[in-house]
């Protein structure tokens, strides 16, 4: 195992492109997150600390720090397609092969890296947080502390299964350019049939189906948290209540997504001609 | 002697075209074997299917005695393939530890291999920086890496200018020299017929000959002759049984014989005729010759 991911990292470390990408994606959601943690003085004229609103409070800050980081994502998917799409425009992937690697191996390095970054990045995002919050937060029992820590595990599982998406999508198409387009028209295909499905029977029935769509059951398992934080305003508005938590089955249809995907992706290559 | 590689029956189809047809041989340790034929015989594609890049239709092979999986087995063989495919933005060091991590290698081997094929001094220059005949001096560089049981060959000298094909020929001839299988896919006969010992003929995807280079036709080799009494000759050698064909062309008379004969009793018997020759030369036909005669007996048929 670490010998296959050992050797995709030398792949995408010694890219340059891909080496800003991973860059990028990891250390870009730091900062915005520390940044609007600091508290910055417009021009004189009021001072915007959004630590006072109470949103970096255990155990809201779990769900907004990890909403907020898995927007980031499409950098690393960038870098998820593009890892493919090079090994079939450089013909590296028949040379692979052709030196020993199984066509097994070759779909698990490629996950294995995936699996590995996307640890690396919910390490990250749990650290800031923790230490963000430590230093906003009123309470300091290790139970409220870590109370919804399940949303760092949400996050790891979106990260996993959204790359796998793209693994997959890179596997299919071959080209990366193609595969982020094929994302983008999935995106539109799964809107395009919740429109079908609520127009054809009822807008719960549609909304039921839809979340076991692959990308919108991925973003179901952090949902936003904005209504949430609204919420801690107002406490008496009975309408804003809504179910943001992370659910067992959520987990179950994006770990089913991620073996599919790394399957198929498995079967592509498997009954391919090089 | 140890088999390396045996293939049964294997078949090919690409949608409507087969591009291999019950394709059977088998590949001994310590020989140098060619796979001959034109573009799109089949040569590529059999050695696709033997290196798992290939699904094959119908049919079977074996690496070695049989028990091992094909992909362990690659880990013993070396092997490039028309083109050489490397990361470009990766200097030559980094693929070749690359490939030393997918095959198990230790580093120790990537400067060795390299001085074998003279890249030692641009180790670290960027692959895509390389000429095409550096390009395949380091595929061939990778392939030498685990000290393979055989090295496969696919078109090695495509492309490059004759500097290039004299460098890459001199390097194959080393190798073989050292006593590793060498597996040679070409369509350039004089190059099979400078390395191979053993050669197999496709054409179309179907196998029309396999077996040593100096056995491909039973032919007792041919005679060129010139002498000044040309008519005389002509005449001499139609009414000789150990005369097949007789062919002139420009003064220069080429007799086929139907069996052996030894080149010093000809001239004997030619001189006691009262025939003096200006020239003779015996010779048997060139793998080119041979080859267009095989491929052009079984158009016929």
């Amino acid at each position: 195992m670490l010998r296959l991911l050992n050797l995709e990292l030398q792949k995408l470390l010694l890219n340059r492109t891909s080496k800003i990408l991973i860059f990028v994606s990891f250390i870009l959601p730091f900062f915005v997150i520390l940044l609007s943690s600091l508290k910055i003085n417009v021009f004189g004229f009021f001072t915007l600390e959004l630590g006072e609103l109470g949103i970096f409070n255990f155990p809201i800050i779990w769900h907004l720090t990890t909403f907020f980081a898995s927007q980031f994502k499409f950098f690393f998917a960038i870098v998820v397609v593009s890892m493919i799409g090079n090994e079939y425009s450089n013909k590296t992937i028949k040379q692979n092969l052709i030196d020993g690697l199984s066509k097994k191996e070759f779909i698990l390095s490629k996950f294995y890296t995936i699996v590995f970054f996307s640890l690396v990045s919910t390490f990250i995002i749990g650290l800031i947080s923790f230490c963000i919050g430590l230093y906003y937060s009123s309470y300091n029992e290790a139970s409220i502390i870590f109370s919804e820590i399940e949303f760092l595990f949400a996050y790891l599982l979106k990260l996993i299964g959204f790359f796998s998406l793209c693994l997959f999508l890179g596997m299919l198409v071959k080209r990366s350019a193609f595969a982020l387009a094929f994302l983008f028209i999935l995106f539109i295909t799964e809107w395009i049939l919740f429109g079908l499905l609520s127009w054809q029977f009822d807008v719960a029935l549609a909304g039921n189906i839809q979340d076991f769509f692959p990308l919108k059951s991925m973003y179901n398992l952090i949902d936003q948290p904005f209504q949430r934080i609204a919420m801690t305003k107002f406490p008496n508005k009975g309408e804003l209540i809504y179910d943001y938590a992370v659910h067992w089955y959520e987990l179950a249809i994006v770990m089913g997504w991620t073996a599919l995907f790394v399957f198929l992706s498995y079967r592509l290559l498997k009954n391919r001609d090089l | 002697m140890d088999t390396i590689l045996s293939i049964n029956n294997l078949t090919k189809k690409f949608g409507y075209l087969t591009a291999v047809k019950n394709l059977s041989f088998t590949i001994k340790k310590g020989n140098v074997y060619g796979i001959l034929g034109p573009n799109g015989s089949g040569k590529s594609t059999t050695l696709g299917i033997v290196l798992n890049v290939v699904n094959k239709t119908e049919g079977d092979f074996h690496w070695f005695d049989g028990n091992t999986s094909t992909h362990d087995a690659l880990k013993k063989v070396g092997a490039i393939i028309e083109r050489p495919n490397f990361y470009p933005y990766m200097t030559a060091e980094q693929n070749l530890k690359l490939v030393c991590k997918i095959k198990d290698v230790p580093l120790s081997k990537i400067n060795e291999k390299l001085d074998v094929v003279g890249l030692l001094e641009r180790k670290d220059s960027k692959f895509q920086t390389y000429s095409l005949g550096m390009k395949q001096r380091l595929a061939i560089a990778s392939a030498l890496l685990n000290d393979p049981e055989i090295l496969i060959l696919d078109e090695p000298t495509n492309g490059l200018d004759p500097q290039g094909i004299h460098q890459i020929r001199k390097i194959i001839k080393q190798i073989a020299a050292k006593g590793t299988t060498i597996l040679l896919a070409s369509h350039l006969l004089d190059e099979v017929e400078k390395v191979c010992s053993h050669v197999v003929v496709l054409r179309k995807g179907v196998k029309l000959y396999s077996g040593r280079v100096d056995e491909m036709i039973s032919s007792h080799g041919f005679f060129e002759l010139k002498s000044n009494k040309e008519t005389e000759l002509i005449t001499l050698l139609e009414s000789n049984p150990s005369f097949g064909k007789i062919k002139v062309e420009d003064q220069l008379v080429t007799a086929f014989l139907n069996e052996p004969m030894k080149s010093e009793d000809f001239n004997k018997y030619l001189f006691s005729q009262g025939i003096i020759l200006t020239h003779l030369v015996q010779r048997k036909e060139s793998l080119e010759e041979q080859f267009l005669q095989l491929t052009d007996n079984n158009n016929q048929n």
